[in-house]
C-alpha cells in the first residue's frame, strides 16, 4: 500500500509545481462560475415559476461544481499514461511487483487531487464574496452535509476509474482519441456539468439515473445544496459503490487482458 | 536444474497489413489482413547463476522479445521459462522484484523532476530498508559518479549522464538478475567503461546474472565468456568467445610497403592485392604462422613498412552473420 501512496505522494508533489496551469485554472473557473451563474440568473429573472430547481440552490450548485471541477470533469487525460502506452514505456511499469491497476490508479488520483487543491479555495472565498444572487450559500444542514461529504470522496474515487477505464481502453487502441474521445464527450454531458440534470427532458433524465456519470459532480453538489433529499442522498450513495465496483471489475478484467496481449511498441 | 531455464518458447505477432493505393486504407478498414511474424521460434537455452551472457544478433532478430519475455512483460505463445523456481510472466509481481532491467532506448525515470526523486520513489515500490537503501544508493553514486547529476531534473540531462542514473536505478533493489538491453548507448568513452567495470563489479561481488544486448561488440567482449547468437528468431551459436574466434576469426590482412615487385603464390595466401607501392596480403593463419611469412617475404624483397591488421570483433559477427544469412 505504501508504495502506491509513494506514486500518489509523488504525483501530488509535482502536479503542485505547476503553479501557472493553477491560476490559469482558476481565471477559468471563475470565468465560467460568472458567465454561468449569470446566463441561469438571466433565465430566472424573465420567467421564475417552472424551473425545476430554486435559484439559489442552482447558484451554489454551479459554484461548488466550478470550485471542484478539476475533481470532477471526465475527460481528463493522464499525458505519462498515455505517453507509455503509445511510446513502450509501459514496458519498465510491468517491471515492477506491483499491480498495473492500482498503479494507475494512485497516480491519477494524486494528480486530481494535486490540481483541486490549488484551485478550489480561491473559487469558493471569490463565490463567497460575491453580491446576491450571484453568491455562493455555503450554509446547509448536518445531515446534508456529512452525507455530500461521503458522496464527495465516493465521486472522486467513481471518476478516478472511469478516467482510469477510459486509459485502459486505449491499451487496445493505442490512442485517445475516437472511441474513448466520445466516450468522454458523452460523459461530460450525462454527468450534468454542462446543464444541470434537473434541467433534462424526463427521458434523459432517467438514462442519466442509471448510468454512473451522473454521481460524480451532480449527485454530491446538489445534496449538499438540499436539492436532493436524505433518503434519494443514501439510495445515491448506494448506487456510488455500486457503480465503483462494477468498473473495478471491468477495469482490472480489461487491463488483465490488455497485458496478456500486449505489445511493447518501438522495439 | 539451472537457475535460468528457458525451453521451447515462441512468439508470433500479429501485424495488420496496410494496403497501398488510393483506397487501400478504405480497404482495409472493411477487411483487414493480417501477417504473422514469428518473432522467436524454438528458443532454449539455459543459464548458470552468476554467469554474464551476450546475447547478440542483428536488428530484429528477436533479441528485445526474448528480453521481454524473461523479464515477465511478455507472455510467450508457447514454451516454458524457470526463472530461480519462478515462471515470468506467471508469478510477475514476485518475480520482478528479484530482477533488475535495464531498456537502453526507454526511461524510467520521471521526466520532469531529478533521479534521486525516481530512486526515492523505488525504495518505495521495493520496500527497501532505509539503512540497505543509503548503502547501496552511496555505492552507485560513488561507483557511477552521479553525485552531481542526480539532483538535476531528468529532462535537463545529457543522454549519458541519463543513462548511467537509469543503470542505476534499476539496480537500488539489488536484483539477483540483471537484464540490459542495449546498456551503452549514447555512452561516451569513459562512462562505457565505467559501466562495464560497474557490471563487472556486481557480478563478482554479488553474484548477479547478467544477460546482456548490444551491437557494440566490445562490450560483449570486456564482460561475457558466454555468447549467444540469435537471427531469425533462432539460435544459431551458444558458446565461448575464445571457439567463435578459433572458427570465424583466422584472416589477417598483412599491408606491405616496398618499391619492389613480387608474386607469390601459396595456399595460403588467400587474396593479393597490388596498388602503387603497397600490397595487401590476406593470409589464412590456420596454414602458416604469421612470422614466417614475414620471414619468406622479407628474404624476398625489401619491406619500408609493414602493418598487420588483425579483425576486429565486428568483422567477426560480420561474417557469423553471413554465414548463417541472417
Amino acid at each position: 500500500m505504501k508504495s502506491y501512496l509513494s506514486y500518489f505522494n509523488l504525483k501530488f508533489k509535482t502536479g503542485l509545481q505547476y503553479r501557472a496551469a493553477a491560476y490559469a485554472g482558476i481565471a477559468t473557473q471563475l470565468f465560467f462560475g460568472i458567465i454561468y451563474t449569470s446566463v441561469y440568473i438571466a433565465f430566472y429573472e424573465s420567467n421564475a415559476s417552472n424551473y425545476p430547481m430554486e435559484l439559489n440552490k442552482l447558484i451554489s450548485f454551479l459554484w461548488l461544481n466550478q470550485a471542484f471541477f478539476s475533481l470532477m470533469y471526465l475527460w481528463h487525460k493522464d499525458k505519462d499514461i498515455l505517453a507509455i502506452i503509445k511510446n513502450g514505456n509501459i514496458a519498465y511499469e510491468l517491471c515492477r511487483p506491483q499491480d498495473l491497476y492500482l498503479m494507475w490508479a494512485s497516480k491519477i488520483l494524486g494528480e486530481r487531487l494535486s490540481m483541486v487543491t490549488l484551485r478550489f479555495l480561491p473559487v469558493l472565498i471569490f463565490a463567497l464574496l460575491l453580491p446576491f444572487p450571484y453568491k455562493l450559500i455555503l450554509k446547509t444542514s448536518i445531515p446534508f452535509f456529512l452525507l455530500s461529504i461521503i458522496a464527495l470522496v465516493l465521486s472522486t474515487f467513481l471518476s478516478t476509474f472511469l478516467i482510469l477505464l477510459c486509459h485502459i481502453i486505449c491499451m487496445f487502441t493505442l490512442d485517445e482519441k475516437g472511441i474513448v474521445n466520445i466516450f468522454m464527450v458523452t460523459a461530460d454531458i450525462l454527468s450534468g456539468l454542462v446543464i444541470p440534470i434537473p434541467f433534462f427532458p424526463s427521458f434523459l433524465q432517467k438514462i442519466s439515473n442509471i448510468l454512473p456519470f451522473r454521481y460524480v459532480s451532480d449527485f454530491p453538489f446538489r445534496l449538499y445544496v438540499g436539492d436532493i433529499n436524505i433518503r434519494e442522498g443514501i439510495i445515491g450513495i448506494i448506487i456510488q459503490l455500486i457503480w465503483i465496483i462494477i468498473l473495478v471489475i471491468i477495469g482490472r478484467i480489461l487491463s488483465k487482458r490488455a497485458l496478456r496481449k500486449a505489445v511493447i511498441q518501438g522495439g | 536444474m539451472s537457475f535460468i531455464e528457458v525451453k521451447h518458447i515462441n512468439k508470433t505477432f500479429k501485424v495488420p497489413i496496410r494496403e497501398d493505393g488510393k483506397f487501400g486504407a478504405m480497404k482495409s478498414f472493411f477487411n483487414r489482413k493480417y501477417r504473422y511474424i514469428n518473432a522467436i521460434q524454438d528458443i532454449s537455452f539455459s543459464i548458470k547463476k552468476g554467469e554474464i551472457v551476450g546475447y547478440i544478433g542483428p536488428n530484429g532478430a528477436g533479441k528485445s522479445t526474448t528480453i521481454k519475455i524473461l523479464s515477465g512483460i511478455l507472455t510467450p505463445d508457447s514454451g516454458s521459462v524457470c526463472i530461480d523456481k519462478m515462471t515470468p510472466w506467471i508469478d510477475r509481481k514476485k518475480y520482478v522484484s528479484e530482477i533488475g532491467v535495464v531498456f537502453g532506448q526507454r526511461s524510467q525515470l520521471w521526466w520532469d523532476i531529478p533521479a534521486i526523486d525516481s530512486f526515492n520513489l523505488l525504495k518505495d515500490i521495493y520496500k527497501i530498508s532505509d539503512e540497505e537503501y543509503e548503502k547501496t544508493l552511496n555505492e552507485l553514486i560513488e561507483l557511477l559518479n552521479l553525485k552531481d547529476i542526480m539532483n538535476i531534473p531528468v529532462r535537463q540531462l545529457s543522454l549519458g549522464n541519463r543513462m548511467k542514473c537509469e543503470i542505476a536505478a534499476s539496480l537500488i533493489h539489488k536484483p539477483k538478475i540483471l537484464f540490459l538491453d542495449e546498456p551503452t548507448i549514447g555512452l561516451d568513452a569513459v562512462s562505457k567503461k565505467a559501466v562495464r567495470d560497474f557490471i563487472k563489479r556486481i557480478n563478482k561481488t554479488n553474484n548477479v546474472t547478467v544477460i546482456l544486448t548490444t551491437h557494440d561488440m566490445s562490450d560483449i567482449e570486456a564482460l561475457a565468456k558466454r555468447i549467444i547468437l540469435i537471427g531469425k528468431g533462432s539460435i544459431l551459436y551458444d558458446g565461448t568467445i575464445g571457439k567463435l574466434k578459433k572458427n570465424y576469426d583466422y584472416l589477417r590482412k598483412v599491408k606491405i610497403t616496398t618499391k619492389d615487385n613480387i608474386e607469390i603464390k601459396r595456399d595460403y595466401i588467400i587474396n593479393q592485392v597490388k596498388i602503387k607501392d603497397e600490397i595487401e596480403f590476406v593470409i589464412d593463419i590456420r596454414k602458416v604462422e604469421l612470422s614466417d611469412f614475414i620471414k619468406a617475404i622479407s628474404s624476398k624483397i625489401s619491406i619500408i613498412d609493414i602493418e598487420i591488421i588483425s579483425n576486429d570483433i565486428d568483422d567477426l559477427i560480420v561474417r557469423l552473420y553471413e554465414e548463417y544469412k541472417i
